[in-house]
C-alpha cells in the first residue's frame, strides 16, 4: 500500500478536481433547488464513515480472535476516520436541513442514530486514550457494538417516519445526478484508503517506538 | 344537594361537548378583507423571508475540505513527531552499543 500511496494521491487529486465540474453540471432537484447539491459530498462522507465503521469492527473481531497487534492498529486508525468523516456528515447535514426543512437539526431517526454511532466511536477513541492497559479489548467490543448499529442507521429512513429521504432515492437517481454522486463517493472511498494508510503507519510507528524504548531500558 | 351535583355534572358534560366547536371557532383565522383602500400588484409584494442556498452550499463544501485538511495536518504532525522520536532513540541505542 505504501508504494501505491503517491499514485493513489495523484488519482484522487484529479477526481476531486473533476468532482465540482460534475456537481455544478448536475440539474437542480425540483423541490429543493440548489441546496440539494450538498448531497454530493454529504452522502459520500457517510458512505466513507460506514466503511470505516466496518473496517474498525472487522479488525476488532480479528483482534479479539487472534490478539494480533496489526489488527488492533487498523481498528484504531479506522475508528479515528469514523469520527473525521462523521463530522463532515454531521456538519453538512444541518446546512442542508435549514434550507430544506427550516430547522438546523431535527431529532429524526436517521440523524439521531447517526449521531449516536458517531458518539460511540468517540467513546472508542476516549477509551483508547484514557482507558489504560487492557483497554484494547474493551474498545474492540465497543467497535463491534458500533458496527451493529450501521444497518439500523441505514434503514432507519425506511422503518420510521423521518424527514430524511428514503434509501430508494439513490437507486432512482437519473444519470445526470447519479454520475456526480458516485464519482464523489469513489473519491471519498479512495481518500479513506489513503488516510487509512497514513494513520495505520502512525500506529505501527508508535508500536516500533515502544519496542525501541524497551530495548533502550534493557 | 344531589340535584345541585347533577346540575353541575350536566353542565360540565354539555361544556365538554361544546369545547371542540368553541376551540375551532377560536382557531379560525379572521377572514382577509378584500382590498378596499388600494390595489397592490403582486410583483410589488415584499419578498418572503427566505434563506439563500448558495452560501449554505459553499459553507458545506468548505467545511468538508476544512475537516479533511485539519485531519491530514494532524496525522502528518503526529507522524513527524513519532518518526523523529524513533530516530532519536535509534541514535541513543547506537551510541550505547558503541560504548
Amino acid at each position: 500500500m505504501q508504494k501505491l500511496f503517491f499514485p493513489l494521491a495523484a488519482v484522487l487529486a484529479v477526481m476531486f478536481a473533476v468532482a465540482p465540474v460534475l456537481i455544478v453540471g448536475a440539474p437542480y432537484e425540483s423541490t429543493m433547488g440548489l441546496v440539494q447539491k450538498i448531497f454530493y459530498f454529504h452522502f459520500p462522507s457517510w458512505m466513507a464513515m460506514f466503511t470505516a465503521v466496518f473496517v474498525s469492527g472487522g479488525a476488532s473481531i480479528v483482534f479479539l480472535a487472534t490478539r494480533r497487534k496489526s489488527a488492533d492498529a487498523v481498528a484504531v486508525a479506522s475508528a479515528e476516520l469514523v469520527v473525521a468523516f462523521g463530522l463532515i456528515g454531521l456538519l453538512t447535514g444541518p446546512l442542508w436541513g435549514i434550507k430544506a426543512w427550516g430547522v438546523w437539526w431535527s431529532w429524526d431517526p436517521r440523524g439521531t442514530s447517526a449521531l449516536v454511532l458517531w458518539l460511540i466511536f468517540w467513546g472508542y477513541l476516549l477509551l483508547r486514550r484514557f482507558g489504560g492497559p487492557g483497554s484494547e479489548r474493551l474498545a474492540a467490543a465497543v467497535a463491534l457494538f458500533g458496527m451493529a448499529n450501521v444497518p439500523f442507521v441505514y434503514w432507519s429512513v425506511n422503518l420510521w417516519r423521518t424527514l430524511h429521504p428514503k434509501t430508494t432515492v439513490v437507486s432512482s437517481l437519473p444519470v445526470s445526478m447519479g454520475l456526480p454522486l458516485w464519482w464523489s463517493t469513489a473519491a471519498f472511498m479512495g481518500l479513506f484508503a489513503l488516510l487509512m494508510t497514513l494513520r495505520t503507519r502512525l500506529e505501527h510507528d508508535r508500536a516500533r517506538l515502544d519496542e525501541l524504548y524497551l530495548a533502550l531500558e534493557d | 344537594m344531589t340535584r345541585l351535583i347533577n346540575t353541575v355534572i350536566a353542565l360540565v358534560f354539555v361544556l365538554g361537548l361544546c369545547a371542540p366547536a368553541i376551540a375551532q371557532t377560536q382557531q379560525q383565522p379572521p377572514p382577509k378583507p378584500a382590498a378596499q383602500d388600494e390595489f397592490l400588484p403582486i410583483d410589488q409584494l415584499a419578498p418572503k423571508e427566505e434563506l439563500p442556498a448558495a452560501p449554505l452550499v459553499m459553507a458545506a463544501y468548505a467545511i468538508a475540505w476544512l475537516v479533511l485538511f485539519v485531519y491530514v495536518v494532524s496525522v502528518w504532525r503526529r507522524l513527524g513527531k513519532v518518526e523523529g522520536e524513533i530516530a532519536d532513540v535509534n541514535r541513543r541505542l547506537a551510541g550505547g552499543a558503541r560504548r
